[in-house]
């Protein structure tokens, strides 16, 4: 099956992100990327210490694999710019995931300054995929700002509450032309499966696979979920026939007699 | 509105009287509640709890994982001065304390940073008495500036500021402020601190509000466990962290739960706080704030340390001395005892024995 998904110039076989913060060592995670077949991986910059190589987190994500920097820890769009800037000059590639986050309760994306952090970042040449609470006019303006994908939430980060926020994500879906990658609050793979379905381009999954109790399981479990929710999508879902339908047409039936 | 404003708020509460009403049927309904209030908070403090520690443990515990991973911080203390004009009865650095007072020349400071940089540390919390003369913030920001080279993120635990003078410390690349409180109760925190500018109750209670106006990242507050009836404590502490944390909401409160240790002074706690005081107080903080982080110093012991990694502790200390120069003079006269004297990478091991991974970076200062 030739079914790509486009980011930037990439053309990826792999639907399935995965974030690397929160695992319990790092030696785990070429595993679990394996098994999870993943090609995106996102790494928190301010996690990324070249000075410890032993203990530096971009040590253990496989060369093949394309490097999706975040800003998390960034208040602003300003902090976001830097980080990503920083991110360059470190090496990590023009990939930037966009994290804003000025509300430490809930751990929300500020929309307003991701569009700017995207906007400035775009410019730059970057390759831009802003993580951000669904919202219609925000996406839009994602898009003209230069994004490469929109990745909104399903539920707060680390909820693992699923798709919290699906009725918004379906209209993302169907009114903005990039990519739509359900970042966060997935925390089954069943949840993936729903997501795909729906018509998501990707999800990205951390604390899902990097808490459970067997990450390299719950890794593969995800590679299958995100798989059969695509093709489920791709073969086009049946129709749900309702139980109260009568074969009589009492509002058409008019026009046959 | 200040904090104070709000804590007076809870001047009236009885504690007893709220704590006898409740029953174990509370203290299951609070903790299905997918997120509990400030009374929930109590209720999670009050003795019939303690029945219920290991369900409220587990809690605790998965909460910590979901919202923070398996993932444990590291840093270490940097004590660079000990003169100090207070007279807090139970430090170690009070004014009357007949102790060898030192503080560390710019050299000394660069080379003390190069020996805990070595260790693969990036965060550093430095720490000084109350003393214009000898550490006045000046002396500090040049510290601070002599550690940059070492060091990603900055924190500082010294004396109350003015909001200017915070606002200072963040544009020479301070990130975080550790302020504890060391008492609510303002007539035991009268007592106890008798003489200098921390005797001012109120002007320190409102220091890590001004931290948060003046763009710090992170603040971390605290009580000094030992001083006062700990319940009362652990709510008012979590009550002045939510606070802060609604009103300043880009910044991460984070708490500390400092248990009184010996030291020069020889002034005995004034309350007996048990290991397992510390385990309800820090599980019931994590259900009630289950994003805030929970910062552990050394001075709990190696084994009390090993287990409360799993019981929402997001930060520890590792490689620590509380002497001025400690790490490349040895130790000499420190502000109180402490009781895991583990290196870095004997924390470490233990971190990754117990499952936790150690995070040795986890900010990158915006250059």
């Amino acid at each position: 099956m030739n079914d790509r998904l486009k980011i930037g110039n990439q053309e990826l076989t792999s639907r399935l992100f995965l974030g690397t913060g929160k695992f319990s060592s790092n030696k785990i995670m070429p595993a679990a990327i394996a098994a999870a077949k993943a090609q995106v991986i996102t790494v928190a910059l301010r996690r990324a210490d070249q000075a410890y190589p032993e203990e530096n987190i971009l040590n253990f994500i496989p060369e093949d694999c394309i490097l999706m920097p975040n800003t998390s820890g960034a208040r602003n769009g300003e902090e976001a710019v830097r980080i990503a800037r920083m991110s360059r000059a470190m090496g990590c590639g023009d990939w930037i995931k966009i994290e804003v986050i000025s509300d430490n309760r809930y751990l929300l994306p500020d929309n307003q300054e991701t569009i700017k952090a995207t906007q400035i970042l775009a410019a730059e040449g970057f390759v831009v995929l802003p993580y951000m609470s669904p919202d219609l006019m925000s996406a839009k303006r994602l898009v003209e700002a230069g994004a490469a994908a929109v990745m909104p939430l399903g539920a707060p980060i680390g909820s693992n509450r699923g798709l919290q926020t699906k009725e918004i994500i379906r209209i993302l879906i169907e009114e903005i032309e990039l990519p739509i990658i359900v970042d966060a609050g997935i925390g089954k793979p069943s949840e993936a499966v729903e997501a795909m379905e729906m018509g998501a381009a990707a999800v990205l999954v951390n604390t899902a696979v990097a808490t459970a109790n067997d990450p390299v399981a719950m890794a593969g479990a995800f590679d299958l979920a995100v798989r059969a929710g695509r093709q489920a999508y791709l073969a086009g879902l049946g129709r749900v026939i309702q139980s109260n339908a009568s074969a009589s047409s009492p509002l058409t039936g008019f026009l046959h007699e | 509105m200040k904090f104070i404003d709000e804590l007076e708020k809870y001047s009236e509460l009885d504690y007893e009287a709220y704590f006898r009403k409740i029953t174990d049927d509370d203290i299951i309904n609070v903790l299905n509640k997918p997120s509990i209030n400030r009374l929930d908070y109590l209720t999670l403090l009050s003795p019939l709890a303690e029945n219920h520690l290991e369900a409220i443990a587990k809690r605790a515990n998965q909460d910590t994982i979901r919202n923070f991973g398996r993932v444990m911080q590291l840093f270490t203390p940097m004590y660079i001065a000990n003169y100090c004009i207070n007279q807090c009865v139970y430090c170690g650095f009070n004014h009357e304390n007949k102790l060898k007072r030192v503080k560390l020349s710019m050299e000394e400071i660069k080379a003390e940073g190069k020996l805990i940089a070595e260790t693969g540390l990036k965060h550093v919390l430095i720490l000084t008495g109350e003393s214009q003369e000898h550490s006045s913030p000046d002396y500090i920001l040049q510290a601070v500036e002599n550690l940059k080279g070492f060091f990603t993120s900055i924190s500082i635990e010294i004396y109350s500021l003015e909001e200017a003078e915070y606002k200072h410390a963040v544009e020479a690349g301070v990130d975080g402020m550790t302020m504890f409180q060391e008492v609510y109760d303002a007539d035991i925190y009268k007592e106890l601190h008798l003489a200098g500018p921390k005797s001012n109750y109120a002007f320190r209670l409102d220091a890590p509000e001004r931290a948060c106006r003046s763009g710090m990242r992170t603040v971390n507050i605290g009580a000094l466990l030992g001083l006062n009836d700990w319940r009362k404590e652990a709510f008012l502490t979590g009550v002045h962290a939510d606070y802060l944390q609604r009103k300043y909401s880009d910044v991460e409160i984070a708490v500390s739960t400092p248990r009184m240790r010996p030291s020069v002074g020889g002034f005995p706690p004034r309350v007996l706080v048990k290991d397992i005081n510390i385990v309800q107080y820090i599980t019931a903080y994590r259900i009630f704030m289950p994003r805030s982080g929970i910062t552990l110093s050394s001075r709990e012991s190696a084994k009390l340390r090993n287990h409360l990694a799993h019981l929402g502790v997001t930060k520890m200390s590792a490689g620590v001395t509380t002497a001025v120069g400690g790490h490349s003079k040895g130790e000499e006269v420190s502000q109180f005892d402490i009781s895991d004297s583990r290196s870095v990478r004997e924390m470490s091991a233990m971190l990754y024995g117990e499952g936790y991974q150690p995070i040795y970076k986890d900010w990158q200062a915006l250059v």
